[in-house]
């Protein structure tokens, strides 16, 4: 039986403990934050009106989510929460390669050349592992992140729903559908180990009962994405490339600077102003 | 919330029932079932609240809203509303007043069972046929889903059951 930890108050007595805790909740937020940045480039580009407003519902509840996790550091004394999501060096977020990815080609304000097929692999495959990392975090050691993901998990059933309903439609219909979902499943997994990877402190990680082990994370995400693809006659890309650079360590693409920059701007301007 | 309130507590909770969701201005946010707790102490009122949906962004004018009001009372100084993590809301947890005022305000209360198994049931707020279909999970917010009643030819929305 791995020892609970029931308050931050608890969490905090046990440095070693709080230090591990820090590292994972900066990964979940930070994930959630970058998707959900991503997801905002999108909004008035989506293919119809329906799934502009569907697609931005979603993101304003991830966005809600990650908002949710930058408070429990809060709670846990690492700084305000607006602070955190938005006031770190790049170095100091924590989140998966896969989820900073560009949309596409081209800028939001300036021709924006982006690919839905890509947006609908990357967030099918980010969702699906969410929920897989969401039903273990319900057993965590620390019981207010195990409350919170129970929370997050029942809204986040309809985003992974909603990524499912687009790959069934359209990998039934034409052969250029099928096409670029295949393309993207190739691009999104150029990413995808980065989902698993639990960072520096991975290990104590899963000693102290936060969370699950990468390797069984990964298993259990393989046999669902598998099944998925099976059952679209999607091409199933096999086992994906180790990563060369993690973000779990703060190493990001340029890709990503740019990004923080945009998200920040607006904050940077008056960190005191009140919204 | 079952403990016995004290006088004072039960004028709080007389002043949350005030308190409307801001998104269903005819629902207050006891009958949407978010109040979890009541605590005075003193001149110092203490409110515990369920949030509904995590990004809403309702939930700040909701806690104002709170505040506000509870502040009118005799007796008050000082109003503190706190979003407590457990328990998590359910849709279940809408009571049966509050049930009914959906429907008047035109959005179909969620089913009270089949959460995850796919099909729910949704009567129509309108004409009260089951012979409604999904048009979009997603509604003008993050709560609520767009269907169509085949009966009556009306769009509607719904709460979602999370
Ligand atoms: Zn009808």
């Amino acid at each position: 039986m791995v020892k609970k930890y029931n308050t931050p108050e608890e969490a905090k007595q046990d440095q070693q403990y709080l230090d591990t805790l820090k590292e994972l909740i900066f990964q979940l937020a930070d994930d959630d934050l970058l998707i959900s940045h991503r997801g905002s480039e999108w909004l008035g580009l989506a293919p119809h009106i329906e799934e502009d407003v569907a697609y931005s519902s979603i993101t304003q509840n991830t966005m809600g989510h990650a908002a949710m996790l930058y408070e429990l550091l809060e709670e846990l004394g690492v700084g305000k929460a607006d602070d955190l999501a938005h006031l770190r060096k790049p170095e100091e977020y924590r989140n998966a390669r896969l989820v900073e990815r560009v949309n596409g080609t081209g800028d939001y304000k300036e021709n924006p050349d982006y690919d839905f097929g890509y947006a609908i692999i990357r967030n099918y495959a980010y969702e699906l592992f969410k929920k897989i990392r969401l039903e273990a975090l319900q057993q965590s050691s620390f019981v207010p992140l195990a409350d919170t993901a129970r929370k997050i998990k029942r809204e986040q059933y309809y985003h992974l729903y909603h990524w499912e309903v687009w790959i069934d439609q359209l990998a039934h219909s034409t052969d250029e559908a099928q096409k670029r979902l295949n393309n993207a499943i190739q691009k999104t997994w150029e990413d995808v180990a980065s989902l698993f990877d639990l960072g520096p402190k991975g290990d104590q990680i899963v000693e102290y009962g936060l969370l699950e082990s990468g390797e069984m994370l990964k298993k259990k995400f393989m046999d669902q994405f598998k099944a998925k693809m099976e059952n679209s006659g999607l091409i199933w890309p096999g086992e994906p490339q180790p990563l060369s650079e993690t973000g779990r360590e703060g190493r990001h693409s340029e890709e990503f600077v740019d990004a923080l920059n945009h998200l920040s701007e607006v904050y940077k301007m008056d960190p005191q102003a009140s919204w | 919330m079952s403990k016995i309130l004290s006088s004072l507590e039960e004028k709080v909770r007389d002043k949350v029932q005030e308190v409307k969701d801001p998104e269903i201005t005819s629902v207050s946010l006891i009958e949407m079932g978010m109040l979890d707790d009541i605590e005075v102490n003193g001149s110092k009122a203490t409110v515990k609240l369920i949030p509904t949906y995590l990004g809403c962004p309702a939930l700040d004018m909701m806690e104002k809203d709170v505040v506000k009001a509870v502040s009118e009372i005799d007796g008050i100084d000082e109003v503190d509303v706190i979003f407590v993590k457990d328990p998590i809301w359910t849709s279940d947890r809408i009571t049966p007043e509050g049930r009914e005022k959906l429907k008047e305000f035109g959005i179909a209360p969620p089913p009270l069972h089949a959460h995850e198994q796919g099909a729910w049931e949704i009567e129509c707020p309108y004409c009260g046929s089951t012979r409604t279909v999904l048009d979009n999970m997603f509604g003008p917010t993050a709560c609520r889903s767009i269907f169509y009643c085949n009966k009556c030819k009306n769009p509607f929305e719904a709460i979602k059951p999370v």
